[in-house]
């Protein structure tokens, strides 16, 4: 049933998923998933309502535990993610500019300094971002848009080789939405491979090359127009709403 | 003057016992000022009362192991707050529970545990004495060890300073990043069983708590920065100290009490008159701005 359309490309592979099951309470999420990302991709992942779009984003990022199989990435360290609702304290009292700095981390760590080049560079961030001159306030000041050209600035930072977005542009305007789109081209432009969960299907048409349809299972895997076709968008949504609480234990043997 | 002077500055130059009281304020304020900011802005400000429960047990344990004995105690009472600490750190961090719930469940295990070792070898009037604190009776030891309990925080403080803050604004940041948040928010945790142990020889287990928090509460209606907020804190704390000490001195009251209802004054004061978010300003506002 699943219409798997591996990339043409055989390039080498950023990230790798192997038979990937993610279950919550036994029920799974995300079922028998395998694929890969190639390296510098540009791939949405599209599906309804808990089809297991978030936990496979999850999983990528290393957040949890799979209940089967695995993810294997090229270059383990040079991971950022971007969670759907990030749980960032925004009451807490910090500028904006230390926020966007927090994107040194991989090469500050606990004790180095933040030198000149790295202050530049977070300078130089906020503004790529637009939102030159408001380093210095506190992040409660910013409003929905404003924050979330703020995350955008600190993913620049990072530096990171796979870039995992969950729903980056939901409660986002249209113009801090084309501004942000901007961002995520030009990382595609640095080979960088980037990977987002979103729901506009056209806007994905559009801007990504790649999909991944899936409502636990993958339904398609391929160039955007080949798997948004509106056949297995209307599979995908008659499939994510199956819930069973007493469903029988999974028939697929263990370790295929 | 000469009013003033008996007023303030006798009970200080006269008694060496308000001296040390006076410099254990001071290095109590230093230690639980930064670490109660920390704790409000983190929404963990009942923590505070949780972990100073649960070190009655390990409290009452060293005395009865060892008497009025300084260190024994402290040493109980570390223990027994570090043990809650780390084993409702743990089960939040591994189990579904949540953090508040799992200190609920593990303070309370802690103190019933404190009551009944108290309750089966009889009530005795010198635990209950040390239970609640006497900073008058703070001897050479205890001073040494609220210095060095302060001294150590700062300087823990100061090492892991910048990955507690990333961990407090966004833990999922530093979850992702692959970082050292469950290890940070442990030695937080453990600074904070220090500063209550630190303040129980001189305020008593419950009392060391209000040093601790009121201040911590009270500066978010002045200050706006995480720096100012912390200095501001520390003074205040100190403020009590000094202000309590006095009020038990001339009023023939028990000392904690005064220092930590003194604390709770300026926490009054604060919701009222307080810039940011204050009472008066909440009825009074400032005309809005063009832009």
């Amino acid at each position: 049933m699943a219409k798997i359309i591996m990339p043409a490309a055989a390039m080498t592979a950023a990230v790798q998923i192997d038979n990937l099951t993610i279950a919550y309470d036994r029920h799974p999420a995300v079922h028998h998933v395998s694929g890969s990302f190639a390296a510098g991709s540009l791939t949405a992942i599209v599906g309804p309502n808990g089809a297991g779009k978030s936990s496979l984003l999850k999983a990528l990022a290393g957040l949890i535990q799979p209940a089967e199989g695995q993810v294997r990435h090229a270059a383990p360290g040079r991971l950022a993610y971007l969670p759907q609702a990030a749980e960032i304290d925004r009451d807490f009292p910090i500028s904006v500019i230390d926020l966007v700095r927090m994107g040194h981390w991989r090469r500050v760590g606990v004790f180095g300094r933040i030198d000149r080049a790295m202050r530049d560079a977070a300078d130089a961030a906020l503004h790529a971002v637009g939102l030159d001159g408001f380093g210095p306030r506190p992040i409660g000041t910013l409003s929905v848009g404003q924050f979330q050209r703020a995350l955008f600035a600190r993913l620049m930072l990072q530096d990171a080789q796979v870039i995992l977005l969950d729903e980056p542009f939901a409660a986002v305007d249209e113009r801090t939405t084309a501004d942000l789109l901007g961002l995520v081209a030009r990382w595609h432009q640095e080979g960088r491979t980037v990977i987002a969960v979103l729901h506009d299907i056209e806007q994905v048409r559009r801007h990504f090359p790649e999909t991944v349809l899936m409502a636990r299972h993958v339904l398609a895997w391929g160039p955007s127009a080949e798997a948004l076709r509106p056949e297995l968008l209307q599979q995908a949504g008659a499939l994510a709403g199956a819930w069973h609480a007493h469903a029988p234990v999974c028939a697929v043997p263990l370790g295929t | 003057m000469m009013d003033l002077y008996a007023l303030v500055l006798a009970p200080f130059a006269d008694f060496a016992f308000m001296r040390r009281a006076l410099i254990a304020c001071l290095a109590l304020s230093l230690g639980c000022g930064p670490v109660g900011v920390l704790l409000v802005l983190r929404r963990m400000s009942l923590m505070g009362d949780a972990m100073a429960h649960s070190v009655l047990p390990g409290a009452a344990v060293g005395f009865l192991v060892a008497g009025l004995s300084i260190w024994a105690m402290s040493l109980g009472g570390l223990i027994a707050g570090l043990a809650v600490a780390l084993l409702s750190g743990f089960v939040s961090r591994t189990t579904s529970l949540r953090e508040d719930a799992s200190f609920a469940g593990f303070y309370l295990i802690s103190l019933s545990l404190g009551v009944l070792i108290v309750s089966t070898r009889g009530s005795n009037v010198d635990l209950l004495h040390v239970l609640f604190g006497s900073i008058l009776a703070v001897d050479d030891a205890s001073l040494m060890l609220v210095a060095g309990i302060a001294s150590a925080s700062l300087a823990a403080l100061a090492v892991i300073w910048r990955p507690l803050i990333i961990e407090c604004v966004d833990p999922g940041f530093m979850r992702a990043v692959g970082g050292v948040g469950g290890a940070v928010h442990a030695t937080f945790l453990m600074l904070v069983v220090l500063n209550l142990v630190a303040g129980f020889q001189a305020l008593g287990t419950l009392m060391a708590v209000g040093l601790m928090m009121l201040p911590a509460a009270a500066v978010r209606f002045w200050a706006r920065e995480l720096g100012g907020m912390i200095a501001l804190a520390i003074a205040m704390a100190f403020g009590s100290g000094l202000l309590g000490l006095l009020l038990s001195f001339h009023f023939d009251l028990p000392s904690g009490p005064a220092i930590v209802l003194t604390a709770g004054g300026f926490y009054l004061l604060s919701i009222i008159f307080g810039r940011h978010g204050g009472l008066i300003r909440h009825v009074f506002p400032a005309r809005h701005l063009e832009a």
